[in-house]
């Protein structure tokens, strides 16, 4: 798609369009929202700090690490420390993304982080790779709806918590990775794909199989990221600038 | 406050500092490394693999099955066509194996 043609999409189709792409988030993301709606008001949370935490954090991972732990009593400062822990990735999706969307007011950009999650940055880097600029109307279409509906659905785990079914049937449990299977797919394309899979597949399950969760996630991607840093330029199609 | 709130308001900062920070780092140079640049094509990838590869390992024959229709899918499919794909295949294959 040529410049002019996406200057000449209003904002409004923009908005709608990364509506779509967020769909398939809200399906995967419902069930642990709802889960984790439960599991705060079961640890000790109210309804009402349920869904504060939603949607202040915004990170399920981080959120369902900090309530474990938080029902486990152990020390406040350990609790934020291991939702700091748990979110660490984000680091390298706010250096990646940073590119994407620096031409955007210093205010958008403020909330282009806040709603800046692993499905977020995944789908907007295949759009800036395709050659597409990463507009604020299409960035807000694909992370508010992920946004508001893992709130409102916290929310409801935390009121109805009790009613959810064993949901294995229904392969709730495991449709995030699923999904975030196609997205690593989605990206096939790009130098040095495989070997940086291969890597952090391997230094992810060494060191869940050793140190454990939640670190696997941090040391896995830094191994992939460390691979292509050292691999020489050549291979990883950037060229050197003068 | 109670201390739960506090720790909801401290988590979210901490969280809110992980997603900004790598661009405040990074929008310090004025000139990015053609490696850093490597280091961040490679960033996706790299960490969305370790969010499926210990998950598939320690996973079953339904699983697999799921990300098997999942990958094939995606070399011809969109993103919606193959996360489709795969929760089909994971939820008819539980009724089969558990």
């Amino acid at each position: 798609m040529s410049v002019e043609a996406i200057s000449e999409k209003s904002a409004k189709s923009d908005f709608w369009d990364g509506v779509r792409l967020s769909m398939p988030v809200v399906v995967a993301s419902a069930p642990f929202a709802l889960l984790f709606g439960a599991i705060a008001v079961d640890n000790g949370f109210s309804v009402l700090e349920a869904f504060l935490m939603s949607a202040l954090v915004f990170g399920g991972a981080s959120q369902m690490v900090g309530i474990e732990l938080f029902g486990q009593h152990v020390a406040p400062w350990l609790i934020v420390l291991s939702i700091f822990a748990v979110n660490f990735r984000h680091v390298l999706y706010s250096a990646g993304i940073g590119r994407r969307i620096a031409h955007w007011p210093l205010f958008q950009q403020a909330i282009g982080y806040f709603i800046l999650t692993d499905p977020q940055f995944a789908v907007a880097e295949r759009k800036a790779e395709a050659g597409e600029t990463v507009g604020f109307a299409w960035y807000l279409g694909l992370g508010l709806p992920v946004y508001v509906f893992w709130v409102i659905e916290s929310a409801l785990g935390a009121v109805f918590g009790k009613l959810i079914p064993n949901t294995h049937a229904l392969g709730i449990d495991f449709l995030l990775p699923i999904y975030f299977l196609g997205l690593v797919l989605g990206f096939r394309k790009r130098p040095l794909w495989l070997p940086v899979v291969v890597a952090s597949a391997a230094a992810s399950i060494i060191a869940y199989k050793t140190v454990g969760s939640p670190w696997h996630v941090s040391i896995g991607a830094v191994a992939g990221v460390l691979l292509a840093v050292i691999l020489p330029p050549h291979h990883s199609g950037v060229e050197a600038k003068p | 406050m109670s201390t739960t709130l506090w720790i909801i308001i401290a988590g979210a900062i901490a969280t809110y500092l992980t997603r900004i920070g790598g661009h405040l780092v990074i929008s310090r140079f004025e000139n990015i490394h053609p490696r850093v640049e490597a280091g961040l094509n490679a960033v996706p990838a790299a960490v969305l693999t370790t969010l499926v590869a210990p998950a598939a390992l320690t996973a079953g024959p339904a699983e697999w099955a799921a990300l098997i229709v999942t990958a094939l899918v995606s070399l011809r499919g969109g993103l919606m066509a193959m996360f489709l794909a795969g929760a089909a295949v994971l939820i008819l294959a539980r009724q089969f194996v558990g």
